[in-house]
């Protein structure tokens, strides 16, 4: 098989697997019933697969280990709820403090809000991140978190009440207009990312990661590209955070603290630092995990009269950042390492009588 | 005698009160290959490091194809530590980034490998030309300037053929062998399409076979790219068969220059390195 | 402010400056010898807390016996994660021990709410320590007076042990460089062992004093003050104590005085942006030594 045929056996399988995917996004929605678990997981494993490559690309893509990912986002939440809130329910949402007047009358539809959050927090990240990125590795970790701290400190403040609703936060922000919305929206982003992570900016964020020096001697220039890799994952991050909003209807400072960055940054990990497909299988397994599979462990049981020790509130957590350590310290690679899935394990197999055709890459490891 | 490509004046690099690189002057022809040799330790590296802008240095300047491109003098706290000569000679203070002297013109290896050890070669070698593209963010994210990058890999791939290392594209940088590997530096250096190419102890940790192979290497790159090149180098078969003209430092200072010939012959040289080096 | 209030708010400050500092020791030493900010180290200061309501609310025990298992208890806990998540990763990237530092902190507060619920509990009182006591004009309780007192003991016993000792030696050796020290025949895992427990053990007292004043611990606790230290840290040189405890005293100082002059909800955001100033204007602090990469 040449690698022209495969390529295009490539691209016809992926089509087929998207379709599937459709497919199967349409049988939960027609056939299940609105309160089902699936469908919550599915809609917040699609916004979190969309937080979590954006800040893979600034993570494992560009090297720069950023744990500003939720400041980012409150940023991009905080902007489409205080401009998508319908204007009727402002008196409502506000109902203490009252609304600024500059902000009375401004109304944005769902995808201008969702378009002007990502630019906040793009325009944001512009701002300190020329300063910030002059900061090596831990520093500039401990420089986001510390900034994404700020944010949230600052948004739920008093001076802010009558834009951010202070501490009571917003409420009312609008729901998704239908079951679809966020795998799309996250799809496209997500598509966004890949295009770029395949250009030759994308290869030059590879090359500050794998060796800053050596990519400053190939002459790339690095205060630009780390601020393009900055920027870009904040914009996304805003835009995941915008979606996070919707889905949850209502929203403080502290749905955005440093847990949900690390919570974040672990989906990451687990799917692989420097691979896109590890992050968005990760993120629906997590999700799934914790929402889902792993409820009971929350709850505590009886198997006839024999009480069954350790379950009880919490305990699924406990047991989710064991599974979590157990990744970090012994499979540290996540699922995917730095690979990306691709279908070549299943025409390398098409492929068996011709060896030399099957040197690439397998997807699994 | 042909055109200068690289003029070093008085390059003094102190490091606190350590001087490492102390008044060094030197020149650069078109077409030449030039080595920099001596003992470890004696500033090499720091000098090519002045060269390529990874430091600024204390007092000197750099010029490139007439034009000066690096200049500084000392400042600040080190305007009482300096202990150079030639102190109120350089006025100006020209200090660009890697980058911009690397897109002038000026490529380097490195002494300890650095390649995109998690990349392929072809990815190495396209990320060196990464910097000529014309495309900004935006045009190339969404494939508008397909043309151009599809040019890129066409380039990339036969500078690949030329440098035999076609075979090996899509390996990962880091599983060639280690004498492949340095060739992928030079091939890397080469992508983004230099005047002049400085070696960084290119056969160091290579076998005799291997640095018989770079030896030839080095000589073709530099007919096939015309290219003037600048090395620093212990192993003295390879320096003397390859050079065109030599310089020796020792402890940051020039103390002998000329022909293979001449170095050879040259008593300061003897007494302070090759004398030393025998066991090498 | 009239100078009673002044003093008042200044042996405030100092008093949960000392604090600080106790804490702060912690990251600097961990950063000084493995290059780690440990994320963990403001999770052990809240494990401390827990540890008292265990020994003197749930098995009644005097404050006294109380006080010594915490410490203990707290430095095994220290040395036990250094065992378990660091140790494993000592020649892997330091991103990867980043996160497994990242990955405690997230397990132990996760713990925390297990067995000790989100909902806070009521921290014991140490009859001695609230005591309120009169000096001069100011009245204050012994654990505010004696905070300062017992940091700058800890700290001057410390640079004596890191100054004259072997086991000092040895850690300042590993600090300057890890490898060498290594190939010098110096037992690097004691050594870090030991940085664990000289950090865990005054994050426990630290602790102590920390929580006596206050009503209540919950499993959150520790993470602000964590932070708060890890600052300090920088800010004094990371990798310095000296700097360390200054850089205690300061941001206690700072924020007691930005909480008097009523902007209490921004005195971590003072803090913060502190951080990223002194980050960018002073990378290396106060006291801290200039690292540079080699090409």
């Amino acid at each position: 098989m040449t690698e022209k045929k495969k390529s295009q056996l490539s691209i016809l399988f992926s089509v087929i697997a998207l379709i599937g995917i459709a497919i199967v996004l349409f049988c939960v929605n027609r056939f299940t019933p609105p309160t089902f678990m699936l469908r919550t997981v599915l809609q917040l494993g699609a916004i979190y697969a969309l937080v979590a490559v954006s800040m893979n690309l600034l993570n494992g893509f560009t090297g720069l280990f950023s744990l500003g990912q939720a400041g980012f986002m409150a940023v991009g939440a905080y902007t489409f709820a205080i401009f998508t809130i319908p204007v009727s329910s402002r008196p409502g949402v506000y109902y203490l403090y009252g609304v600024a007047d500059w902000l009375k009358n401004i109304h944005l539809p769902i995808l201008a809000g969702l378009l002007a959050a990502g630019l906040v927090a793009a325009v944001l990240a512009a701002l300190i991140g020329a300063p910030v990125l002059r900061l090596k590795s831990d520093y500039f970790a401990i420089a986001t978190l510390g900034f994404a701290e700020i944010v949230r400190i600052i948004v739920g403040s008093t001076p802010m009440n009558r834009v951010t609703n202070g501490s009571l936060g917003l409420k009312m922000i609008p729901k998704f207009p239908n079951f679809y919305f966020p795998f799309l929206i996250s799809g496209i982003c997500i598509l966004i990312i890949a295009l770029l992570l395949r250009s030759s900016y994308g290869r030059a964020f590879k090359a500050i990661r794998e060796d800053e020096i050596a990519a400053e001697a190939m002459g790339i220039n690095l205060a630009k590209h780390k601020q393009m890799s900055f920027i870009i994952s904040s914009f996304f991050a805003g835009i995941g955070g915008a979606l996070m909003g919707m889905f949850l209807g209502a929203i403080t400072s502290t749905t955005f603290n440093i847990t949900l960055t690390y919570n974040i940054l672990l989906i990451v990990v687990i799917g692989g630092m420097g691979s896109m497909t590890g992050s968005i299988i990760s993120a629906f397994l997590v999700i799934a995990a914790r929402e889902w599979w792993l409820r009971f462990l929350d709850q505590s049981t009886y198997i006839g009269s024999f009480h069954v020790p350790l379950l009880k509130t919490g305990f699924r957590m406990v047991v989710f950042s064991i599974i979590l350590m157990i990744v970090v310290l012994f499979f540290r690679k996540g699922i995917m390492g730095m690979k990306e899935f691709n279908w070549n394990f299943i025409l390398n197999r098409l492929d068996k009588k011709d060896p030399a055709a099957s040197a690439g890459g397998e997807g699994n490891e | 005698m042909s055109n200068t490509v690289l003029s070093v004046q008085d390059v003094t690099m102190q490091f606190g009160g350590v001087v490492a690189v102390n008044n060094l002057s030197l020149e650069v022809h078109e077409g030449e290959i030039v080595s920099l040799i001596g003992p470890n330790g004696a500033g090499k590296t720091t000098a090519f490091n002045v060269i390529t802008g990874v430091y600024a240095p204390t007092n000197g300047a750099v010029d490139f194809h007439g034009k000066q491109i690096i200049c500084n003098h000392p400042k600040g706290k080190m305007d009482k530590l300096y202990a150079g000569e030639n102190k109120g000679k350089y006025k100006k203070t020209l200090e660009p980034t890697p980058d911009k002297i690397t897109k002038l013109g000026i490529a380097r290896t490195f002494q300890n490998i650095r390649l995109f050890k998690e990349l392929t070669v072809l990815e190495n070698v396209l990320i060196a030309k990464h910097m000529r593209m014309k495309a900004n963010i935006f045009t190339d994210t969404f494939l508008l300037s397909w043309k151009e990058e599809k040019q890129m890999k066409e380039d990339a791939l036969e500078l690949l053929r030329i440098l035999d290392l076609y075979d090996v594209r899509n390996e990962i940088a880091s599983s060639l062998p280690y004498g492949k590997q340095r060739h992928l530096e030079i091939a890397r250096a080469l992508a983004t399409d230099p005047s002049l190419l400085l070696l960084d102890e290119p056969a160091a940790g290579l076998n005799p076979q291997e640095t018989d192979e770079l030896t030839a290497f080095i000589k073709r790159v530099r007919d096939q790219f015309h290219l003037t090149v600048f090395m620093i180098e212990h192993h003295m078969n390879l320096v003397m068969d390859i050079s065109d003209r030599i310089y020796v430092i020792d402890f940051g200072k020039l103390i002998a220059s000329g022909t293979p010939n001449e170095i050879q012959n040259n008593q300061k040289v003897i007494d302070a390195y090759l004398g030393v080096a025998e066991d090498d | 402010m009239t100078s009673t209030a002044f003093l008042q708010y200044c042996l405030t400050g100092i008093s949960i400056g000392g604090i600080y500092a106790l804490i702060a020791i912690g990251y600097t030493m961990v950063y000084g010898i493995l290059r780690l900010i440990n994320f963990a180290h403001g999770d052990i200061f809240m494990m401390a807390a827990y540890f008292m309501i265990f020994a003197m609310v749930d098995f009644a025990l005097p404050w006294y016996v109380s006080i010594i298992l915490v410490l203990t208890a707290t430095v095994v806990l220290g040395v036990v994660i250094e065992k378990v998540a660091y140790k494993p990763l000592r020649s892997a990237p330091r991103m990867s021990i980043m996160i497994s530092a990242i990955g405690v902190s997230y397990l132990l507060q996760n713990l925390a709410t297990y067995l000790f619920s989100a909902l806070p509990k009521g921290y014991p009182t140490i009859a001695f320590l609230t005591k309120t006591i009169r000096i001069g004009t100011l009245s204050t309780s012994v654990v505010t007076f004696i905070t300062p007192i017992l940091t700058l003991a800890f700290v001057f016993i410390l640079i004596q042990l890191i100054n004259h000792t072997k086991m000092g030696m040895a850690m300042r050796a590993v600090s300057k460089d890890f490898e060498t020290s290594q190939l010098m025949g110096i037992k690097i895992n004691r050594v870090i062992s030991f940085t664990f427990v000289i950090g865990c053990f005054l994050a426990a007292v630290g602790s102590i004093l920390y929580f006596t004043p206050r009503p209540s611990v919950y499993p959150l606790a520790g993470s602000l003050p964590g932070l708060k230290c890890f600052i300090a840290a920088v800010f004094g040189g990371i990798g310095s104590i000296p700097g360390a405890v200054l850089g205690g005293f300061l941001i206690g100082l700072s924020e007691t005085f930005i909480k008097a002059a009523g902007y209490s909800e921004f005195s971590d955001v003072f803090t913060f942006i502190l951080l990223i100033v002194v980050l960018l204007f002073k990378p290396t602090g106060l006291f801290g030594e200039k690292i540079t990469e080699k090409v």
